[in-house]
């Protein structure tokens, strides 16, 4: 985000301060808030002197870089764009809290009306769109309520940045550990830059009480370019963990290279649940978000990582939420709903990588694209030669709209053991005149219908969210289809 | 009601309705026969308004009212409703879902609330009752591997639900058992009342004991040819349609 430096205030800056106050209890120094452009050593340092981390983590960020020097973008996915100049982007900039709009009015009346029919209240559609809020918002009341009561149950929910403060041990013990620095070119710079994110640790046997949603929801507004999440369930424990923020994003980021690792010990489950919607550019293709994110899970004994997605953001998306099914009897879940619309590309999918004994997973996922759009399908399942009885079953679905989109299958299936049994169904279909036609002469509208027909084809995946992120993903697939028929 | 006049239609630049001529009034049943390719789905397309046809000479009112440029949805919001020949399947919505779509929306155009729950539930027993049909179909996905038969009775719960002032039944006895004929028969009769028309097209007389027509008409290469009584009908099945054609020469 571009300050004007220029024009600046004595007012604007008492202003600034105190909304900070407010939201985060510190004062940071304004001048260097937002780093020059450019990336190299000194940066990674800086980045790391900044959010006072220790010296084991400065390393393991150079680290990253260092690999990341040598490393090239990839080219294989099903997208075609202009590279980011990496060495044009700031990377740093402390969360943004000064307003961008001092009141409601100011804001794209396409987008308030969006967040209306999103059912988002009014503090929070100002928060989001960044308007000052002249009031002091509940959020953090709420937020030290949930706090609260996670704590007494031993669980640690917190930015990634205290984490590596106040709990070292843990993040030294799991960060990189199921996506190395090395792993790719977008997670080693994540690993080198990352500016925060989220972490949770759920101790032995505890059962998370509620789904980590509301709060996420909140701690997320001013969300950065490089986030960082790390969740570790401890043996025998459960959480369901909500990631996104249902409304649209005007981000002015144009480069998003997250980085989410699971990690379940023996008996526990983590079911991790995400609704995209970033800034997906403009209906003549201008702009938009490159959403280039590594998410990976690992299984230990008898444990299981579902991974639900709704993608209906970003101009380009290139996401393989994965499990590493390393313990016996353990379970990998991946459904999935990509839409795509007007210039919007989106090569998505998961790999399932079966390593232990009688493991199993199941892969769901739903394709709709529209306008001149492309969506992709990539997966890969694969069985390493000690998996005996490894099972998974996957389905991939598309549905067409008009005839300038497309959509594509790109299933790999490595099986090393004789025993697996592996299913892949796939199918195409296109929303039909007939069914418009038949949904019209009930009644219903044609923008209406699509929805309808929409939602039924993805009912199986919605049904998976929890229950009122569901209603939220419904109407975000409504919304994201407008005007692509007709 | 519905007044049909001199009506022209044509797809694809192919004149298939070549000046229709029909009047319905409140509380009749009038019975559309022909062979095929007569343009009898033709007819019922271009009255509830399916895109792909172009009006081109000729007037299409209903209630008064010029609705040949009105789109599809605003013609079922007055009172329009047709059951396909063939039902589109909707996989993924439940049939319970779909109608409470199509009634909310309906009552929507109307400026009116949804329908509460509840009335709802109590209306979809009341109408699945009147049609012998099973609750458990209702929760399956809209015509996805329905029988034939179920698709066509699936028609008529609509229809029941939305209480249409002009139902226009296109071939719904086809795909039909005996017994499944008297039962949509049945609930057709039951609907029928002095405020609403219905327009029955079929090939078969076999219908028309079930759903006695005031009217008879014969189509044939775009126009009707021929209009009577039920009479008629028995005529067409005993002696086919070419003695129409001979008469017609």
């Amino acid at each position: 985000m571009k300050k004007k430096m220029g024009k600046f205030t004595e007012d604007d800056l008492k202003k600034e301060l105190e909304t900070k106050e407010y939201e985060y209890g510190f004062y940071t120094d304004i001048e260097s808030e937002t780093f020059p452009i450019g990336l190299n050593e000194g940066v990674v340092r800086a980045i790391s002197k900044k959010k006072e981390e220790p010296e084991w983590m400065t390393e393991w960020r150079l680290e990253a870089f260092k690999h990341w020097k040598e490393m090239v973008e990839p080219e294989w996915a099903n997208v075609h764009y202009e590279k980011p100049d990496f060495q044009a982007i700031s990377y740093y900039s402390a969360p943004s809290t000064k307003p961008k709009y001092d009141s409601l009015d100011e804001v794209d009346p396409e987008l308030l009306d969006t967040f209306k029919r999103l059912g988002i209240s009014l503090d929070e559609q100002k928060k989001l769109a960044g308007v000052a809020v002249d009031i002091v918002m509940d959020s953090v009341s709420v937020a030290t309520t949930f706090k609260k009561t996670l704590g007494e149950k031993g669980i640690i929910f917190c930015p990634i940045s205290e984490a590596i403060k106040e709990h070292p041990e843990l993040v030294k013990k799991y960060i990189g550990s199921v996506v190395p620095q090395r792993d790719n070119f977008y997670a080693a710079l994540n690993s080198a830059v990352f500016s925060d994110g989220s972490f949770c640790y759920i101790p032995k046997g505890v059962r998370c009480p509620m789904e980590l949603s509301t709060y996420f929801r909140i701690n997320q507004a001013g969300t950065g370019q490089f986030e960082r999440t790390l969740v570790i369930a401890d043996e025998g424990s459960y959480v369901s963990y909500l990631e996104g923020c249902t409304a649209p994003s005007r981000d002015e980021n144009q480069l998003h290279a997250a980085v989410v690792e699971l990690i379940a010990l023996d008996n526990a489950e983590i079911k991790y649940s995400t609704v995209q919607n970033w800034y997906p550019g403009g209906k003549d293709g201008k702009g938009g978000v490159f959403n280039f994110v590594t998410k990976r899970g690992i299984c230990e004994k008898n444990a299981k990582i579902s991974w639900t997605q709704v993608e209906t953001g970003s101009a380009v998306t290139w996401k393989y939420p994965s499990c590493i099914l390393k313990g016996d009897n353990s379970i990998g879940e991946f459904y999935s709903i990509a839409v795509t619309n007007n210039f919007q590309q989106a090569d998505t999918g998961t790999k399932m990588i079966h390593l232990g004994k009688n493991t199993r997973s199941t892969i769901i996922s739903k394709g709709v694209s529209a306008g001149q759009s492309q969506n992709s399908y990539r997966g890969l399942v694969k069985i390493s030669p000690n998996a005996d009885n490894a099972r998974n079953f996957s389905q991939c679905d598309s549905l067409l709209m008009g005839n300038n989109c497309g959509a594509h299958t790109f299933p790999y299936i490595e099986a090393k053991n004789k025993t697996a049994q592996i299913e892949h169904e796939a199918t195409t279909s296109k929303i039909g005149e007939d069914q418009i036609f038949y949904c019209n002469q009930r009644g219903i509208n044609t923008e209406k219908a699509i929805a309808l027909i929409v939602n039924g084809f993805s009912k199986e995946v919605l049904n998976k969210l929890p229950m009122e992120f569901a209603v939220e993903a419904q109407k975000l697939l409504e919304i994201s289809l407008e005007g692509s028929v007709g | 009601m519905l007044q049909i006049k001199n009506l022209h239609a044509s797809v694809e630049d192919k004149d298939i309705l070549k000046g229709i001529n029909l009047n319905v009034n409140a509380g009749e049943v009038h019975a559309i026969m022909g062979p095929n390719g007569s343009g009898k789905s033709t007819l019922a397309s271009v009255i509830s308004g399916k895109e792909e046809f172009e009006i081109t000479r000729g007037a299409l009112s209903f209630e008064g009212e010029d609705i040949s440029e009105m789109d599809p949805e605003e013609r079922a919001h007055k009172g329009v409703f047709l059951s396909f020949q063939y039902p589109v399947e909707i996989p993924g919505v439940s049939v319970t879902n779909f109608i409470k779509t199509a009634i909310n929306e309906n009552r929507k155009a109307k400026g009116q609330d949804d329908m509460p729950a509840a009335e709802m539930l109590k209306l979809i027993k009341e109408k699945a009752d009147l049609l012998e049909i099973d609750r458990k179909f209702l929760s399956r996905s809209l015509n996805e591997g329905f029988s034939g038969g179920e698709k066509k009775r699936n028609e008529i719960f609509q229809m029941a639900m939305l209480e249409p002032r002009l139902a226009i039944l296109d071939e719904t006895d086809s795909g039909l058992d005996i017994d499944a004929l008297k039962i949509v028969a049945n609930g057709v009769n039951k609907l029928k009342s002095n405020d609403n028309a219905v327009i029955l097209i079929t090939h078969y007389q076999r219908l028309l004991d079930y759903i006695v027509p005031d009217f008879v008409h014969v189509l044939m290469d775009g126009k009707i040819v021929k209009s009577g009584t039920k009479e008629l009908a028995y005529e067409l099945e005993e002696k086919g349609y070419d003695w129409i054609k001979e008469e017609l020469v």
